[in-house]
């Protein structure tokens, strides 16, 4: 049960990923990406992530992609320009890119031996209690650091944002 | 119903996919010249390596992977807010959003 959720989930978000960088029009992309964050949500819950999954889904493929999608909707962005101005850069990437896939996963392979098989249950420890208590007592002073920053965040996007007051 | 190339999913895979989604994150923020297409794909390598730093949270039996993938979240959601405003004027100062025509900073 596990294996096909995980393949067919992990080719869901390898495809909407290829689709979001292939697309022309950023409408597109954005419904791609939303795709393999909801494919990495079911992944997370494969492994054991539950609190992390139902993030995933709520800050990640809710807030932050409405986020994209109305500022998409409000520039009234339209699709890319045709034409490759880098050809050499296509030609010379992607073999690049796939061998670099290739080296880590060598190295991935011959490293991360005797990792166990993952198998659905097999990490019980992601529930929301656990996630709570962890980041309340070991990760305190990072989450009330990480709470100044998205306070200094709101406030950095205002200051762009507004409108000059003459 | 045929049967499945493998009984069981190795933690391996988990971490290849990681890596194959980064890779692609990184391609697209070469290749392409929207520059909201380029914040999605940094927002796509954001999410492979959260999907690595689960997995190796599994392998541990640790819940410490989950914190910082939690961490990365929160950044990257006050990282978007604080970009797409940024986005937002620059467009309204050049009409554009082509990355190759936002050139005042070059040399």
């Amino acid at each position: 049960m596990d294996v096909i959720l995980f393949l067919v989930f992990s080719a869901i978000a390898v495809a909407c990923a290829l689709n979001l960088v292939v697309q022309r029009h950023p409408i597109s992309s954005a419904i791609s990406l939303v795709g393999v964050m909801a494919s990495l949500a079911i992944l997370y819950l494969l492994l054991g992530g539950e609190f992390i999954a139902m993030a995933q889904m709520i800050v990640y493929a809710g807030a932050i992609m409405v986020l994209f999608v109305f500022t998409i909707m409000l520039l009234n962005a339209g699709a890319e320009k045709r034409g490759v101005k880098r050809p050499w850069a296509v030609y010379l990437g992607i073999p690049l890119l796939t061998g670099l896939l290739g080296i880590i996963s060598f190295l991935v392979q011959g490293q991360v031996q005797g990792s166990p098989p993952v198998i659905l249950g097999g990490f019980t420890g992601g529930a929301a209690g656990d996630v709570g208590r962890a980041l309340f007592t070991r990760y305190v002073l990072p989450f009330e650091v990480v709470s100044v920053l998205v306070l200094i965040a709101i406030l950095g996007a205002m200051v762009l944002a507004r409108k000059e007051i003459e | 119903m045929p049967p499945l190339p493998v009984s069981q999913i190795p933690l391996n895979w988990y971490l290849i996919l990681s890596a194959t989604l980064f890779l692609i994150g990184v391609a697209g923020f070469i290749y392409r010249r929207n520059i909201i297409t380029i914040f999605m794909c940094i927002e796509l390598m954001l999410n492979a390596v959260n999907l690595s730093f689960v997995a190796l949270s599994y392998q541990w039996k640790q819940v410490d992977g989950h914190i910082f993938s939690f961490f990365v979240m929160v950044v990257a959601a006050a990282e978007a807010a604080v970009g797409l405003a940024i986005i937002l004027t620059v467009f309204k100062n050049r009409q554009t959003l082509e990355v190759d025509e936002i050139s005042s900073l070059r040399n």
